[in-house]
């Protein structure tokens, strides 16, 4: 005799352990067997591109602060790369070589907390979380060191920085720098090569070739199927063409490559940094822009790489002070596009890994 | 030569009488008192062990606030969770809800009714101990699954489905590990067990050991099976809709597994009480404290299985490595009934050695998507 089941709904989230947020994952379960998801988000909207409009575009970096809260340094760089553009402002030499080091130390501090998270939802009791926190800890206190913030900076301006970075932080960067890829050999050490991590992660939620970009995927997540696609190279802004730096890419786009691409990135934006450290010249950190910026009429979309993805700023002016029309294109969004197709006929365990792997922040999803 | 059951030293002679300190009722009464003190102190010491070990080994510092080294922390928990209100779902099936968490304490309790603390000194020398351990242990899962399906709540139910399928399938390879001791102790009474320990198990049977850690790790939901309460998935499982005094019962009920799972461990693989120097209970405790100190390792070192690779686990490894360990341990008894000889030990870790490789290499856990 055959034994009656029925499906049935579960709703992951808005508040469990695993969402990174407030995501919502109505998920339709045979048993263990996820059958349908629909994935539910908006629970985190706070109307930024609304609220956008009602500022100077100076008033607005603040705001870009609050989207992916855990990379606010490459949120603002976002936005200062589209109004730059817009208004055609030019950015001294030294500035350029600041923000590459910035945005480069934030990708290592949200791809220590992508990874850590990642393992911690492969059920790595804290561990490797706690772990990676720590070296975190220290990419947030050169922050600190330079904009007096520890998680909403609000340091870049249009046209440059507000104030040159103290003459303390460089030393402590080499410093970083010097101790950084040890840290990493020991993740790499603890949990690269574990048994129950390759049984959990390889061939699990694999994101095709095709589907990745279909979906325009960017970041990691595009990088991990298999694609090489990375802003910093393809579209360089700021000074990235100068330096040297590879993109690692993934073989099948399941969640292991995607954790692997993450390790070997914050490796590369070592190199990056280590380049522009020697490179930075003396000088002025910002151009002459005036107090209220009146970009010429028109629409300008600048776009970066950011940790999670192409970040980038769709902005129209129509000669006043404040934005007429501002649009994010958040990655975090996009990646999430395919998660049904992956997360099918994974389990519930599967399924919380797969979202773990895409790396998003809800404050990015919802906006 | 390894000594057989028959060739006890003098120092390990029965040390108190079946019924001490004189008659049924006191013996009863005077151990009933001693299992709930020992268990009771020994899973606050498991519960700051836990919390201490685990922040020493993630860079963190642990509790440290309330007494020296931060002892008196469970002694705070316990307290926090007693005065907090004990909330029961709307539709939740009240009763059930209610008898779930006694269910499931209670058999963990008398696990301990046959497990030596030091020679005779124990509740009730049953010529059959061992079987009695293996039928009671189960009973707690009955609780657990009543918890899932008394609270109402869909993760509380995965959390106890997935321990019931969890505890059937490693029941067997448990027992099966366990009948190897038993061949070579030649009885079923845990302390006729210890007694039989001139070395310890641990070193003829290296292969028995593992997998019956592996097994109980798993039956007790210990990291890298701690599927049932996966906090990264099902919240908290069984006991998601549980506060208060019934959520201290099954916190209990979690460290006081471990530590029956330590003890029996400890009396089978271990030498039980039996060391030099020190007083019998004090070596007792020492290794139940250092077998649990493995669990606390692994729990911060390893990631967690899947549901379909932690049952896999079970069928395709465990299972058929405990048969070939029966088989061998048979054999060996047979050619050798007075006593084991010492190359014995050697050629057991190399059986255990090359067995445990090359299974590996044999099946894949798990298998994968599943189409819908």
């Amino acid at each position: 005799m055959a034994i009656k089941t029925e499906p049935f709904v579960l709703n992951i989230g808005p508040v469990h352990p695993s969402t990174h947020g407030v995501f919502r994952m109505r998920a339709t379960l045979d048993g263990e067997v996820m059958i349908d998801l629909e994935p539910v988000f908006g629970y985190l909207h706070r109307g930024v591109e609304k609220l956008a409009e009602e500022r100077t575009y100076t008033g607005v970096i603040p705001l870009t602060d609050r989207l992916d809260y855990i990379a606010s340094m490459t949120n603002n760089l976002a936005y200062v790369v589209a109004v730059e553009k817009l208004a055609g402002i030019s950015v001294p030499e030294r500035a350029e070589y600041l923000r590459v080091i910035l945005a480069e130390l934030q990708r290592i501090a949200n791809h220590l907390i992508a990874v850590g998270s990642f393992l911690n939802d492969c059920g790595a009791y804290f561990t490797p979380f706690l772990y990676m926190f720590r070296e975190r800890e220290r990419v947030i206190d050169l922050f600190e060191m330079v904009s007096g913030q520890r998680l909403l900076y609000n340091f870049m301006r249009v046209g440059g920085f507000n104030q040159d970075v103290p003459d303390e932080f460089f030393p402590a960067l080499e410093k970083f720098i010097r101790q950084m890829p040890r840290y990493i050999d020991e993740y790499e050490r603890l949990l690269k090569e574990n048994e129950i991590l390759l049984a959990r992660a390889k061939g699990v939620g694999i994101l095709p070739k095709e589907v990745a970009i279909n979906i325009s995927a960017s970041g990691p997540v595009l990088r991990g199927s298999g694609v090489e696609w990375d802003l910093r190279k393809v579209a360089p802004y700021s000074v990235y063409d100068r330096f040297e730096f590879d993109i690692p890419t993934g073989t099948v786009g399941d969640c292991y490559d995607r954790y692997r691409v993450r390790v070997i990135e914050m490796r590369q934006s070592l190199r990056i940094i280590e380049q522009a450290m020697k490179e930075i010249p003396a000088g002025p950190v910002k151009s002459d822009v005036p107090q209220l910026i009146r970009p010429p009429v028109g629409e300008a979309y600048g776009s970066i790489e950011a940790p999670k993805g192409e970040l980038g700023f769709y902005l129209v002016s129509d000669g006043s002070i404040a934005p007429y029309r501002c649009h994010i294109r958040a990655p975090s969004l996009l990646n999430l596009t395919a998660l049904r197709e992956m997360m099918i006929g994974w389990k519930i365990q599967d399924a919380i890994i797969i979202f773990g792997s895409i790396d998003i922040t809800m404050g990015e999803v919802d906006r | 030569m390894i000594t057989s059951p028959g060739l006890n030293l003098e120092q390990y002679r029965q040390i108190l009488p079946p019924d001490w300190p004189g008659g049924f009722w006191w013996h009863w009464l005077v151990f009933t008192i001693i299992i709930i003190v020992f268990v009771l102190l020994l899973v606050m010491g498991y519960i700051w062990l836990e919390r201490r070990g685990m922040g020493r080994m993630q860079a963190r510092l642990g509790p440290n606030r309330l007494g020296p080294f931060g002892l008196l922390q469970p002694v705070a928990d316990a307290i926090k969770v007693l005065i907090k209100e004990d909330l029961v779902p709307t539709n939740a099936d009240k009763i059930v809800h209610l008898l779930a968490p006694i269910v499931a304490f209670t058999p963990t309790l008398m696990i301990f009714a046959v497990v030596p603390f030091q020679n005779g000194a124990l509740l009730a020398d049953l010529n059959i101990g061992i079987l009695y351990v293996v039928a009671i242990s189960s009973v707690s899962t009955v609780g657990v699954f009543m918890a899932g399906w008394g609270s109402n709540n869909k993760y509380s139910l995965l959390g106890a489905m997935r321990n019931v399928a969890a505890v059937v399938s490693y029941e067997i390879p448990l027992v099966l590990s366990i009948i190897g001791v038993v061949l070579i102790a030649g009885s079923l009474s845990l302390n006729q067990i210890v007694l039989a320990q001139d070395i310890p198990f641990i070193l003829l049977q290296p292969l028995g050991f593992l997998l019956f850690f592996i097994a109980g790790c798993a039956e007790i939901n210990r990291s890298p099976f701690d599927l049932m309460e996966a906090d990264s998935e099902l919240v908290a499982g069984f006991h998601t809709e549980y506060s208060g005094m019934k959520f201290a019962l099954f916190y209990l009920v979690e460290y006081a597994e471990a530590l029956a799972i330590a003890s029996i461990i400890t009396t089978l693989f271990l030498g039980g009480w039996r060391g030099p120097l020190l007083p019998p209970w004090l070596w007792f405790v020492i290794k139940v404290i250092i077998v649990f100190f493995v669990m606390v390792w692994t729990r911060t070192t390893l990631p967690r299985v899947r549901i379909d690779q932690l049952m896999a686990l079970a069928w395709k490894f465990l299972l058929p490595l405990a048969l070939i360990n029966l088989l061998i341990t048979g054999i060996q008894v047979l050619a050798w009934p007075d006593a084991l000889p010492w190359g014995v030990i050697f050629l057991n870790f190399a059986i255990a050695v090359v067995l445990v490789l090359l299974w590996s290499k044999l099946f894949k856990l798990g298998w994968g998507r599943v189409e819908v």
